[in-house]
């Protein structure tokens, strides 16, 4: 599969779920483990132009696949325009839902790019905020969607 | 959680899939978009020992208008059929079940075939099917045949499909009732499964109702066809007293499922106010 760009070839024993290979064995610890039941949206990363919980996914099923983690999205040292607005807009309390966060957004300004607030609160309803901060999710989201 | 170990087969086509089966027997599972099989795995809960993965056989992904029906693969995400400006025409009561499943992330990856094989008593689309008038079709090693919707669902868990078929497409009817159809539902707030999805076709002329059908998700051990409200707002003018007679019969007879979140009681009421403004929606 390639992951952020790079190819790699690795052997994963059948049962290995994609979010344990990309933390485990490639070290990309920016997708996180939340509630590990396809709920909380913590493991989101892109596959194939989609979001997917990556604890609901084998690597196997990802042979050939092009995925994309967190660490994916800036590119040379620049922060992607979506991660500039939740930094501007202090779009995080804790950091934990982060990575999904931003994700799930790109998925959303990719299909809709200029989504109300309504459309906005709907696309991220797969990615729980345990500190509630969504007032200001939802800030960062619309900005990025007004510069993009 | 981790799965138990097991061994894992990727099928390049249909038939590649069924020779897969044949091979591996009784103890193999059909993997399609993983949804729900996976997360029963890492339960431990499902602990098959040969998966046969579907989900990268493309000729199960479309959606296509053969006239008297609309052809749905089985390998068509929840996502597609959500967006699919066909089925919003012709079946809006399908895109609005696909919309409301889970959470985006989850219906990228989901697909129908493997919503109704798995046949989950609280999956949103099995009363929609059944509302719709849908025929399952399924492949096996003896070929293809085709299966009503309203003797597809068997059981808790269980349907008509038997060992060594796999379900390969279904068909929508491009009826009058199917294109006035609706979906609603009452979802448990933190999963998105429904408690109560009620599922309505409905053909109707000069306000009163010619043909109607009703599917009813969530309520009881398996999806079924709702007779008793069918029977009583069949051939009646459409007003508010019709639609609450004939919502008032919702479930009636029929066993109703209970759990921590919502009592039998509450979910039967539940499904009549979800099945009255159903009606009321289509009127």
């Amino acid at each position: 599969m390639s992951v952020n760009g790079t190819g790699y070839e690795h052997d994963v024993e059948p049962r290995t779920l994609l979010v344990q290979h990309l933390r485990d064995n490639m070290g990309l610890t920016g997708t996180h483990v939340g509630c590990d039941t396809s709920s909380c949206g913590a493991c989101t990363i892109i596959a194939n132009g989609e979001t997917v919980k990556s604890c609901t996914l084998l690597a196997v099923q990802c042979e050939g696949a092009e995925i994309k983690t967190i660490e994916g999205m800036a590119t040379n040292g620049k922060l992607h325009p979506i991660q500039e607005s939740f930094r501007e807009h202090h779009g995080l309390q804790c950091g934990f839902c982060t990575p999904g966060m931003v994700l799930s957004s790109w998925q959303l300004l990719e299909r809709n790019p200029k989504p109300s607030e309504t459309e906005i609160r709907h696309a991220i309803e797969g990615n729980f905020c345990r500190c509630t901060g969504y007032h200001n999710i939802v800030k960062a989201v619309q900005d990025a969607a007004n510069k993009g | 959680m981790i799965p138990v170990s097991f061994d894992y087969k990727r099928a390049n086509s249909v038939s590649d899939a069924i020779s897969l089966l044949q091979q591996h027997g009784e103890n193999a599972k059909i993997l399609a978009g993983g949804h729900s099989l996976v997360p029963t795995m890492k339960l431990r809960l499902a602990t098959p020992e040969t998966l046969i993965d579907i989900g990268g056989i493309m000729e199960l992904k479309y959606i296509e208008d053969k006239g008297d029906y609309l052809a749905i693969g089985s390998g068509t995400t929840h996502c597609m059929v959500e967006s699919s400006d066909l089925i919003q025409q012709k079946a809006p009561g399908l895109s609005q079940a696909a919309a409301q499943i889970g959470d985006v992330q989850v219906r990228n990856r989901g697909t129908i075939g493997g919503v109704l094989a798995h046949s989950d008593p609280q999956a949103d689309y099995p009363g929609v099917v059944l509302a719709l008038d849908a025929t399952i079709v399924a492949q096996g090693s003896g070929g293809e045949r085709t299966i009503a919707a309203s003797d597809y669902f068997t059981g808790l868990w269980e349907t008509a499909l038997t060992e060594g078929e796999i379900l390969t497409e279904i068909r929508i009817p491009t009826d009058s009732a199917n294109a006035n159809s609706c979906y609603l539902k009452f979802p448990q707030p933190a999963s998105r499964y429904p408690y109560v999805g009620c599922a309505v076709a409905m053909s109707a002329s000069g306000g009163s109702c010619s043909d109607v059908r009703v599917g009813l998700s969530g309520v009881g051990e398996f999806a079924f066809r709702d007779s008793g409200v069918e029977d009583s707002i069949r051939g009646q003018t459409l007003n508010e007293s019709s639609i609450a007679s004939a919502s008032a019969k919702a479930a009636q007879g029929r066993s109703v499922l209970s759990d921590v979140f919502v009592s039998e009681e509450y979910r039967r009421a539940m499904a009549q106010v979800y099945t009255k403004r159903a009606l009321t929606q289509l009127s």
